[in-house]
């Protein structure tokens, strides 16, 4: 296994242990990735998800499961999350781009407009993405969500950004 | 003189101050010292949001959860003694306590606590290689305490050595304070710490290099640090020559894991064990946390080194259980309190990471219900703790 031999997860090892949105959830907004994959205790992701979207229940070190259908990809897991393991994808708005949201607590932050290097799971930098947004309310006690766009076809790769900006 | 206090509680992590609210709710005077400038233990160098459920303050940071608690102690009237360091305990509970008073004189105290909690926490394992005593190799709870409490960054290069929770955590944090983790180094061939966090260092770009060890730390002429000699190890752990190679580096940081403090059960003669899965020597302890000498409580890493939700909910164990052995709580009050908390601590050992720590658990509270019973003092101090191991 990828995650625990190396440190990052492959996509196909992703899928098999949890159950992604489907194709046509994808089509219909963003939506919640959890990329969690081992029984660990923990909750937050089912306590602090305003839609009831994420189950863990007992015990605690269950997998947390999430509804595709009550998911409004509205991102408070992705900053409640103590692992960092949730990101909301949204492949719904072009035929060609979509965007990926993660957490992002390094300095200098991002700003929207900013041209990034894409990276991936291994932190490989895989294509170029624009800086969406960045949104960190008070309530996501210093876990900045950035949002990135980048290629329709890296979105299920995009995990987060080089520092600093491409031109 | 000898002061007198219903609980004394030594340490005030996570742990100890659980156990000291959970006493002084039930109405004890409680006495918590700690020989830092700051309650909260590990909890104030980590800035990361916690694992755990909603009871144990999970997505909140550590710094924050140790605000609460000492916040939570103070409102309860805990009077807490910090720069004040429990140098023994010694028969009849009586505490002996040097503290740091205004103008930095030190004074002894002799404290008689009629139940006395002692939550002293864990400390860094090293690890000797060619050169490891050279000015930049550090344990990661130095370069963690450096970043994170006196914002100062140990080195611009770094080099970690071990991929625990720790190990992982603190890499990130190092990276989060602007130095450049080159790579993290594991002997075992597989990630120790949770996935999740191996994960978050990988999408920044660290390698995690498994099977690997460092073989020496090589210095410059001043002898500071300048670079790590890794290589490959063989099954049995050994370096496999002819594989090194070296990673330029100003400081090489350790996390080899973490050892239960004991110096206060052992002075008190505790009946102990050696268990690996709790990272060395601990005391034995019954399910109120009792030590095998009446009176003597532990809780948190010092009876076993896990998580700062696992020490809150024994920590709360111990303080029940102390307040009850006062008359403060009625057998059937304090039962139903220690069942629910027992739960908790249960449900804390589940899946693959707790389920070895639930094991060895259980068989610690058999050993003691088996050799120990029910503690008698006279006999605890002499012969039991030899007749336990
Ligand atoms: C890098 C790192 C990351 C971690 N992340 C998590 C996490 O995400 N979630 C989680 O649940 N846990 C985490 N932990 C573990 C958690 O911090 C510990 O398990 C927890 O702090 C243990 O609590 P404690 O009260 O037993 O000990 P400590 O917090 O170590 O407190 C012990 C206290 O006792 C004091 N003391 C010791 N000896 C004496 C003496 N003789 N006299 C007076 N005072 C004394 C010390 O000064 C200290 O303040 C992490 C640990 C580390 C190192
Ligand atoms: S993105 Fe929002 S709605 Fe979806 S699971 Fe996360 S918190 Fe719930
Ligand atoms: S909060 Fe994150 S790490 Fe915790 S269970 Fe949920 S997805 Fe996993």
């Amino acid at each position: 296994m990828a995650l625990i031999d190396e440190g990052y997860l492959e996509f196909s090892e992703l899928q098999e242990k949890q159950k992604l949105p489907d194709a046509e959830r994808f089509q219909r907004g963003p939506v919640a990735v959890l990329e969690c994959i081992q029984q660990i205790p923990c909750n937050p992701c089912e306590a602090f998800c305003p839609f009831g979207a994420i189950t863990v229940g007992s015990p605690i070190t269950n997998l947390p499961v999430l509804d595709a259908k009550k998911c409004k990809g509205c991102g408070t897991c992705v900053a409640k999350c103590p692992g960092m393991a949730i990101f909301v994808v949204d492949k719904s708005y072009s035929g060609t781009k979509g965007s990926v949201s993660f957490p992002y607590e390094y300095y200098p932050l991002p700003q929207a407009g900013d041209e990034v290097a894409a990276l991936n799971r291994k932190g490989k930098a895989v294509g170029t993405g624009k800086v969406l947004k960045v949104t960190n309310p008070a309530s996501f006690d210093h876990t900045p969500v950035v949002t990135v766009e980048t290629d329709l076809s890296l979105t299920d790769e995009v995990r987060n950004i080089k520092k600093g900006v491409l031109k | 003189m000898i002061l007198e206090k219903d609980v004394v509680v030594i340490g005030a992590g996570p742990a100890g101050l659980a156990a000291s609210i959970e006493a002084a709710k039930a109405g004890a005077g409680v006495l918590l010292v700690d020989l830092n400038l700051k309650a909260g233990g590990q909890l104030f160098k980590q800035i990361h949001k916690f694992f755990g459920s909603r009871a144990h303050y999970s997505g909140t940071r550590g710094y924050d959860i140790g605000r609460k608690l000492v916040r939570e102690a103070e409102s309860l009237k805990v009077d807490v003694w910090l720069q004040s360091t429990a140098v023994g305990v010694f028969p009849g509970n009586k505490v002996g306590i040097e503290r740091i008073l205004d103008g930095g004189v030190k004074k002894l105290y002799t404290v008689h606590g009629k139940a006395v909690i002692i939550a002293t926490g864990a400390s860094e394992n090293a690890v000797c290689f060619k050169g490891w005593t050279r000015p930049g190799v550090m344990g990661a709870g130095a370069a963690q305490t450096m970043v994170n409490v006196n914002h100062v960054r140990p080195g611009k290069k770094i080099v970690m050595l071990g991929s625990g929770n720790v190990g992982l955590i603190v890499s990130y944090q190092l990276m989060q304070a602007g130095c450049d983790v080159l790579a993290l180094v594991e002997a075992a061939p597989k990630i120790g710490g949770y996935a999740v966090h191996a994960a978050k260092i990988s999408r920044a770009g660290v390698p995690i290099i498994t099977s690997h060890t460092i073989v020496e730390a090589l210095g410059d002429e001043k002898g500071t640090v300048r670079g790590a000699v890794i290589a490959k190890v063989d099954s049995h752990f050994q370096p496999i020559s002819g594989t090194e190679r070296t990673i330029e580096c100003d400081t090489i940081a350790i996390a080899a894991g973490l050892r239960p403090v004991v110096d206060l059960t052992r002075l008190m003669n505790c009946a102990s064990v050696f268990e690996p899965v709790f990272g060395g020597f601990i005391p034995l302890h019954n399910t109120d946390m009792e030590t095998s000498v009446k009176g003597i409580y532990v809780a948190g890493d010092s009876t076993g080194v896990e998580e700062a939700s696992v020490a809150m909910e024994e920590g709360r164990i111990a303080g029940t259980a102390a307040a009850q052995s006062l008359g403060y709580l009625s057998a059937a009050e304090a039962g139903k309190t220690k069942k629910l908390l027992w739960e908790r601590v249960n449900s804390l050992r589940s899946g693959p990471f707790g389920e070895r720590r639930l094991t060895a658990e259980k068989n610690l509270l058999e050993h003691f219900r088996e050799e120990i019973r029910e503690p008698q003092p006279e006999i605890m101090i002499g012969g039991l703790a030899h007749g336990a191991d």
